[in-house]
């Protein structure tokens, strides 16, 4: 489910490095738990961002939250599809629907983000908690 | 990301709900959870937000038929000579003018001419009314009926005795018609007979909260599981799937009605919030109703009106309504027309502004987007 190769961070979001470029996009939990995603917000390229820094805003039907960045860079690419088409990050949010490339700062910062295996145990101890 | 997500288990209930109350079940909780649903707190109840998805339930809704869970709705019964007496001195519309059978929208009201609640109001006999209340209200509604009670009518909390589903959308008439004998077509809107479906008693009434057409079906809760399970099978093949409470409210809001909490409360009068229609003074005097009569006489400060947002981003609810600039009221409720395929939403404004029409703005996270004022209801089903 959740891809080997990106890293993840307590707020839902993924990235995946190639080299000194990283996209990123949000996890098949936050999109389930949002439900159904009805408009979303982007940064104009070249915009800086840091880690934990909000660069955008996805609405579902109910609510609005805002996208935080997992790592420093600046934004190169926006996902053109998504304007059109924001129910893709509900239905491939690991693929076609990532939200922005980003040109890393430092390639080495994702590496302390959570790996696949330890976001399958945050979010399953979330899960936990959420239904108790 | 996210932040926003996690209140929903607490949304809209603390207002009604201590924080220290036990969340409460319907009957039909563990076949939610089997069908996968997403749980929310809804007026203290643990209730199903959405199972496939919001813009499908809905879609089912305005285009199939949706079957809904809500047991959740309180419900009061009046009894004895007196009954009539204390309907109409706690509610603003004229249950004097129903017939056996027929029931009507209302608003249970305080002496300042403001909402304690709305409500159904069934009329089953001369000396036996039933009411509707929303879930988060029926105990502090049982306790203000009751405190008004000089009719000596027999006034009872209800809500544990039943059970309530709602079929709604245009196939919702031929689908429970497949389970009852009860013939359909001669409940009219807003009118309701006592007959079984499945083999099982019920009140079915021909209302709802969706824009649809549909029934309200009121019965004994240890019967819930099969009515579900045998209303599914003869709904499925007619493409009627499980809806929430999610799928609930962007219908109703697209239908133009009022939710309590959010276009009307025990601030709000039946005036502002676009409801003389069920406020009449003739009957009078009920609760509030001189203060009724003063404020229409001395006009309104705000009305509630309808507006869509003219670009793609969304009005949410507690969002400031602009108006030249200046802050003129908030959005009460507002967010996707799924349907509409617009973004839309309710709010209060001064009654010099709220012309369909006039151009307002909405402040969105810092930012003034562009709105117009549009008629009520947004959307009204094709006759």
């Amino acid at each position: 489910m959740y891809p080997k190769d990106y890293r993840y961070t307590k707020e839902h979001e993924w990235v995946k490095v190639d080299g000194s470029n990283g996209t990123i996009g949000i996890t098949d939990y936050a999109q389930h738990e949002l439900g159904d995603v009805v408009f979303v917000e982007m940064p104009k390229v070249g915009t800086q961002l840091k880690p934990r820094q909000s660069f955008g805003t996805i609405e579902s039907v109910k609510a609005v939250s805002e996208i935080f960045s997992p790592v420093s860079g600046e934004v190169t690419e926006t996902n053109p599809a998504l304007a059109d088409s924001p129910e893709l990050i509900n239905k491939d949010p690991h693929g076609a629907a990532w939200l922005i490339k980003v040109r890393l700062a430092d390639p080495k910062e994702a590496a302390a983000l959570m790996d696949a295996a330890a976001y399958e145990a945050y979010i399953a101890a979330q899960a936990k908690e959420h239904s108790a | 990301m996210l932040a926003s997500m996690f209140r929903r288990n607490n949304e809209k209930s603390s207002v009604t709900t201590p924080a220290t109350a036990e969340v409460r079940k319907t009957a039909l909780n563990s076949i939610h959870r089997q069908l996968g649903a997403k749980m929310v707190n809804f007026g203290g109840w643990d209730m199903p937000l959405e199972y496939s998805g919001i813009l499908a339930e809905h879609e089912a809704v305005r285009t199939r038929a949706g079957l809904f869970d809500v047991s959740h709705m309180g419900e009061i019964e009046i009894r004895g000579p007196g009954a009539l007496g204390l309907v109409q001195l706690v509610t603003c519309n004229n249950a004097a003018k129903l017939a056996v059978g027929q029931a009507h929208y209302s608003g249970l009201m305080t002496s300042r001419g403001t909402f304690v609640d709305d409500l159904l109001v069934h009329k089953i006999s001369d000396t036996h009314y039933l009411l509707c209340v929303n879930a988060g209200n029926q105990d502090h509604d049982f306790e203000h009926i009751v405190e008004h009670n000089k009719f000596d009518a027999k006034a009872e909390n209800a809500g544990p005795r039943y059970s309530q589903l709602a079929i709604q959308g245009p196939r919702a008439k031929d689908i429970l018609q497949r389970l009852t004998p009860a013939p359909l077509d001669s409940i009219h809107y807003y009118h309701f007979a006592f007959g079984k479906v499945s083999g099982i008693d019920c009140l079915i009434a021909r209302t709802g909260y969706t824009g649809e057409d549909g029934f309200e079906i009121y019965f004994a809760p240890e019967h819930s599981e099969k009515l579900w399970s045998d209303l599914m099978h003869a709904g499925q093949p007619a493409g009627m799937i499980p809806c929430g409470l999610g799928a609930r409210n962007t219908l109703r809001l697209e239908a133009g009605m009022c939710l309590y909490g959010h276009e009307i409360d025990d601030t709000t009068t039946p005036w502002e919030a676009g409801l003389g229609w069920i406020c009449k003074m003739e009957k009078a005097p009920f609760l509030g109703s001189d203060v009724l009569a003063q404020q229409k006489k001395d006009g309104l400060v705000r009305k509630l009106i309808g507006f869509e947002m003219l670009d793609k981003r969304i009005g949410r609810d507690g969002y400031p309504v602009l108006i030249n600039g200046q802050e003129a009221g908030r959005v009460t409720s507002g967010g996707p027309a799924p349907f509409l395929k617009k973004n839309i939403g309710m709010a209060y404004v001064p009654p010099k502004s709220t012309a369909v029409g006039t151009d307002v703005s909405i402040g969105i996270r810092g930012q003034s987007e562009a709105a117009r004022i549009v008629a009520l209801p947004f959307y009204k089903r094709p006759q």
